[in-house]
């Protein structure tokens, strides 16, 4: 039982404490495991998240930065008063947990739906898109010098890597077709500034709290580039679960956002940030595709995946709506 | 000719077992199977209702936009090459219309209560 790993783990570097209890595996792909526990401790339980490649899968997927390079991330972050899990520990091979790394378990709300409806969080929705930008003002702040090794991409290779993943479904698509070209013919540019970007900031990465944002989470796609990237992606209407008149997650405007950005002493792009959602748009447009080829050829059989594949449409009409908008 | 019930027929008999006699006894993450399971049925009966129609309309649009005849996979590959070349764009005429109505037809089978179609199709035709 992993529950007897880690206490081991945790008598090690734990000052105090006498065991593990509760664990529990909250989501699992092939590669990646987070689980839940809690450290036994004289002072009390002190709650604690395990992210970790079980031992067989050391290889990160090609976008992934890898967990070595999150755990340094989220605790750079934290250090510089992004809100961030504080790392405990970074899994030593001895220990028989694979490679990955434990953090302190933040309380909170992960699950977009509930923190767009739920009357827990009604006094911090209004608050949360300007929040989002100061958090990520701070994120793209973060020093350069101390981040660990990072794939790096412009704009232009970004459309040529989205091009070539989509291409390599065999799933022509006259609409993502058109915004390739839109995207190509929109190109900024490479950026003024080149950035440390989160690649994944949206509402279901982040942990919130009925006082606001409390956790960003998942560092996993994390490079260097544009930082406008960020204010684009949290903007793409598939994570505003219904909410589609609150640009920012569901949760306010692109004006809060942009205010929240600036008031932290750096400035926003628009042009930027709208080409980056559109990309947004078509790169969840096309990871649906991903998925429903991960489905037929085997290694997921599941209706889950089978049902994403399906939402490809969804984007499209998104895709539309920006592009090609109707009537008033 | 097949006989009938119609699998349309039957793919709803078996969604509306499923929804009023399994649900109640499950919970948990199969009763989450469950649902999906049921969404899947739901789209299946959707499309199966709705496929023949508006795959029609849809050729028939891309015939006139593109020239040509072919079956929907063709001619949707022909106009996804003519748009990566450049040869059709948003001021062809026709092309966004045709993109919209054909966006429309798959958001009503795949996902009906997806906020941007329900919005979309306030706006009427």
């Amino acid at each position: 039982m992993i529950e007897a790993e880690l206490s081991r783990s945790v008598a090690r570097w734990c000052k105090g404490a006498t065991g593990v209890t509760g664990a529990a595996k909250l989501s699992g792909g092939a590669s990646q495991e987070t689980w839940r526990f809690d450290i036994a401790h004289p002072d009390g339980p002190i709650g604690a998240i395990l992210r970790r490649s079980p031992k067989g899968y050391g290889a990160a997927p090609t976008r992934a930065a890898g967990l070595a390079a999150e755990a340094q991330l989220m605790q750079l972050a934290y250090e510089a008063g992004v809100p961030s899990p504080r790392v405990m520990h970074v899994l030593t091979p001895d220990e028989d947990l694979g490679t990955g790394f434990i953090m302190q378990r933040v309380e909170g709300e992960t699950i977009a739906r509930k923190i767009l409806r739920d009357d827990e969080f009604a006094a911090a929705r209004p608050l949360l898109a300007r929040q989002i930008g100061g958090v990520l003002a701070g994120l793209h702040r973060l020093p350069q010098d101390k981040l660990p090794a990072l794939r790096s991409r412009s704009a232009s290779q970004e459309i040529s890597e989205l091009e070539r993943d989509y291409r390599s479904l065999n799933w022509p698509k006259p609409v993502f077709e058109l915004a390739l070209r839109w995207l190509r013919a929109h190109d900024p540019g490479p950026s003024a500034e080149t950035t440390l970007v989160h690649g994944d900031f949206r509402n279901g990465n982040l942990i919130i709290g009925a006082d606001g944002l409390r956790a960003v989470l998942d560092w996993e796609l994390a490079h260097l580039g544009d930082p406008m990237e960020d204010l684009g992606w949290v903007c793409v209407n598939s994570w505003r679960f219904g909410e589609i008149d609150k640009p920012v997650g569901g949760f306010g405007s692109r004006e809060e956002l942009f205010a929240g950005y600036e008031a932290a002493g750096r400035k926003v792009d628009a042009a930027r940030v709208k080409f980056w959602e559109v990309m947004g748009t078509l790169r969840w447009g096309i990871m649906c595709g991903g998925m429903m080829q991960r489905f037929r050829e085997g290694p997921d059989h599941s209706m889950e995946r089978a049902m994403i594949g399906r939402r490809a449409s969804e984007t499209e009409i998104d895709l539309l709506r920006l592009l090609a908008p109707r009537g008033g | 000719m097949q006989d009938e019930p119609t699998p349309i027929e039957l793919t709803k008999a078996v969604a509306d077992f499923l929804r009023s006699d399994i649900t109640p006894l499950i919970t948990g993450h199969q009763a989450f199977k469950l649902r999906v399971a049921v969404n899947i049925l739901d789209l299946v009966t959707r499309q199966l209702t709705q496929e023949e129609g508006s795959d029609a309309s849809e050729v028939e649009r891309l015939r006139a936009l593109l020239g040509m005849d072919g079956s929907v996979t063709e001619l949707n590959r022909a106009l996804a090459e003519r748009i990566a070349k450049g040869e059709v764009d948003l001021a062809t005429p026709g092309l966004a219309e045709h993109l919209w109505a054909t966006t429309m037809d798959k958001l009503a089978v795949d996902q009906p209560s997806y906020a941007s179609y329900r919005r979309e199709l306030s706006r009427g035709e």
